[in-house]
């Protein structure tokens, strides 16, 4: 079990007008509407965002580190994400945009891209082992793998022991940097510039390993507005693209499968459709599937809630910036086995959606739970503060709401009363 | 007197269109309980498989789950046409599945070995012109 539960999806009170839009959307049923406000269960935010998206009145938010918190550091190294590269209209050259950042005051550029070169080639040597169960899954989505985690506890031997580009990326950025400027690693601080609060939370809270090589996350739609100003600057000087067009393809849904495992893999994006293949994946459905690409959000990361661009302009960006008929990946010999892209923690399930750790007690409330099931509207109106009749049964006996909650059940009690009311006035009467 | 969950799930002949949402209530049931991910993964399995064989093969039945605290046991129950052969129709391979299944991608021959490889204990019970009755358990650890 995971200690400190970190979350970068948070409420903000004061906006919240305890409607349902949120309640609804959650895949892992984790937000609750009590007291005249929504609140998060900690125990199953999987901070995939959704509620970020869907919230018309911006209380829910994502924290991130702000751009200041590079100061604290000696040296100080961005980490763009692939989606990064799909947010401005005019890019040319990735190179230029790689420039820009430097003027926003980072000693270098580490490319998140050319972690996915190294991870994908992990990726493929690990595809080559006939007893991973298939298909294997991948690990980059942090929403996808806590998704699993919290509703797939099954699958969870799918998922590739391989950490993310990100990870990777800060941890090569780093050694090489080191190496280069004979300064010490600690004196370094990495970056990333994240589409999605999971990855904050995946640094501060790892999923398959102990500590994150990243030492901040700062969103793009923070440095969207400084990084615009220094790109019509920034003049194209020298080439520092080091990343494949497949690396920058990961940027969007089905970019890793095509740097992975072109033909018999799948990529899926939204998180409702990952939920419905990941439930054909159980069963057994997909025959013959090798890989599973799931991205929490509409698009894969160009989708991110904290990226500036709508979704499809970015990932049409992103398509006209690679092209991966030629590409190779860009993997230097040693690479492969001088760092440590292997998790070193075993993915463990998360229960919060098990009734009792005990079974014969989590029968008996499966039981009362039927029993108040079958009293409820079915409506699924959100009202009572619940998602659904179901869960609503769920949290009256897990002691967290109480019948009367539900304004049906309540109406139909009035009806009663107003009843016995009329009756006692008509005995009276006599 | 043990402590027991029982669900039944009436399963429509034909129904495609919703084929599996037994099984994907019956999942969410299992792990609700907190059952291991063993187990979950070989029920899932063959659950899957045995509500699509209603679909496909009966005129009709129910699944029905029963959970106790030292196993999980699944019994399909149809209203015929019941299977003529019970050792034919247990080899790798063999399907009576009509056109319409296999054009939809079924048919392969592997639906009653499935579960009984994923089946603690596995046993079908078939009459033709009644129906058959396949009852498979799951050990808890």
């Amino acid at each position: 079990m995971e200690q400190k539960r970190f979350h970068s999806v948070r409420l903000e009170r004061d906006k919240c007008r305890a409607c349902t839009n949120c309640l609804k959307r959650c895949p892992t049923e984790a937000i609750r509407v009590r007291g005249g406000s929504a609140h998060i269960i900690d125990e199953r935010c999987i901070d995939c965002g959704e509620c970020i998206r869907v919230c018309d009145y911006h209380a829910k938010v994502a924290v991130t580190d702000p751009l200041s918190v590079i100061e604290g550091w000696k040296y100080k190294i961005a980490l763009p994400a692939p989606s990064l590269y799909g947010q401005f209209k005019n890019l040319q050259h990735i190179s230029q945009l790689l420039a820009a950042l430097k003027e926003l005051g980072f000693d270098d550029v580490f490319e998140v891209a050319r972690g996915a070169d190294v991870v994908s080639r992990a990726i493929r040597e690990r595809l080559k082992k006939p007893d991973l169960p298939r298909p294997v899954i991948s690990s980059a989505c942090p929403a996808i793998v806590r998704l699993i985690q919290v509703r797939f506890p099954d699958l969870i031997d799918h998922i590739v022991d391989i950490r993310q580009p990100m990870e990777v990326a800060a941890m090569i950025a780093k050694k090489e940097f080191a190496r280069k400027h004979q300064v010490e690693e600690k004196e370094i601080g990495c970056f990333f510039l994240t589409p999605c609060p999971a990855k904050m939370t995946a640094i501060q809270n790892p999923i398959g390993h102990e500590k994150s090589a990243v030492d901040g996350a700062i969103s793009v739609m923070d440095i969207y507005g400084p990084l615009s100003a220094a790109l019509r600057k920034a003049p194209v000087v020298e080439e520092l693209q080091t990343s494949s067009d497949f690396g920058v393809g990961w940027a969007r849904s089905g970019g890793e499968c095509d740097a992975v495992c072109p033909t018999e893999s799948m990529a899926v994006d939204g998180i409702a459709n990952c939920i419905r293949v990941l439930e054909e994946i159980e069963d057994n459905r997909l025959n013959g599937l090798e890989f599973f690409e799931g991205a929490a959000c509409t698009g894969g990361c160009v989708g991110g809630p904290l990226n500036f661009e709508n979704t499809y302009v970015a990932r049409n960006w992103i398509r006209r910036l690679v092209d991966i008929r030629n590409a190779e990946l860009n993997v230097e010999a040693g690479m492969m086995t001088k760092y440590n892209l292997y998790d070193s923690r075993r993915i463990l399930p998360n229960s919060a959606m098990k009734l009792d750790d005990d079974l014969v007690e989590a029968m008996r409330k499966m039981e009362r739970i039927e029993e108040i099931y079958a009293t409820l509207p079915g409506y699924d109106c959100g009202s009572c503060g619940s998602p659904t009749c179901r869960t609503f049964a769920e949290d009256i006996v897990q002691g967290n709401a109480r019948e009367m909650d539900c304004i049906h059940r309540m109406k139909d009690q009035l009806r009663v009363m107003a009843q016995q009311m009329v009756d006692i006035a008509e005995t009276t009467r006599e | 007197m043990g402590v027991l969950i029982e669900k039944t799930f009436p399963v429509e002949a034909g129904a495609y269109e919703t084929a599996g949402e037994a099984s994907t209530t019956i999942k969410r049931t299992l792990k609700q309980l907190g059952v291991g991910a063993e187990v979950l993964r070989h029920v899932s399995v063959a659950c899957y498989e045995v509500e699509l064989n209603l679909v496909i093969h009966s005129l009709g039945g129910e699944l029905i789950l029963q959970v106790e605290p030292e196993k999980v046991t699944l019994i399909s129950k149809d209203v015929g046409p019941g299977i003529p052969d019970i050792e034919k129709a247990m080899t790798e391979g063999y399907s009576t599945a009509n056109e319409e299944a296999r054009t939809l991608g079924f048919g392969a021959g592997m639906g009653l070995p499935n579960m009984k490889r994923n089946a603690t204990e596995f046993d079908i019970q078939s009459e033709v012109g009644v129906g058959t009755t396949i009852t498979m358990s799951f050990a808890l650890k």
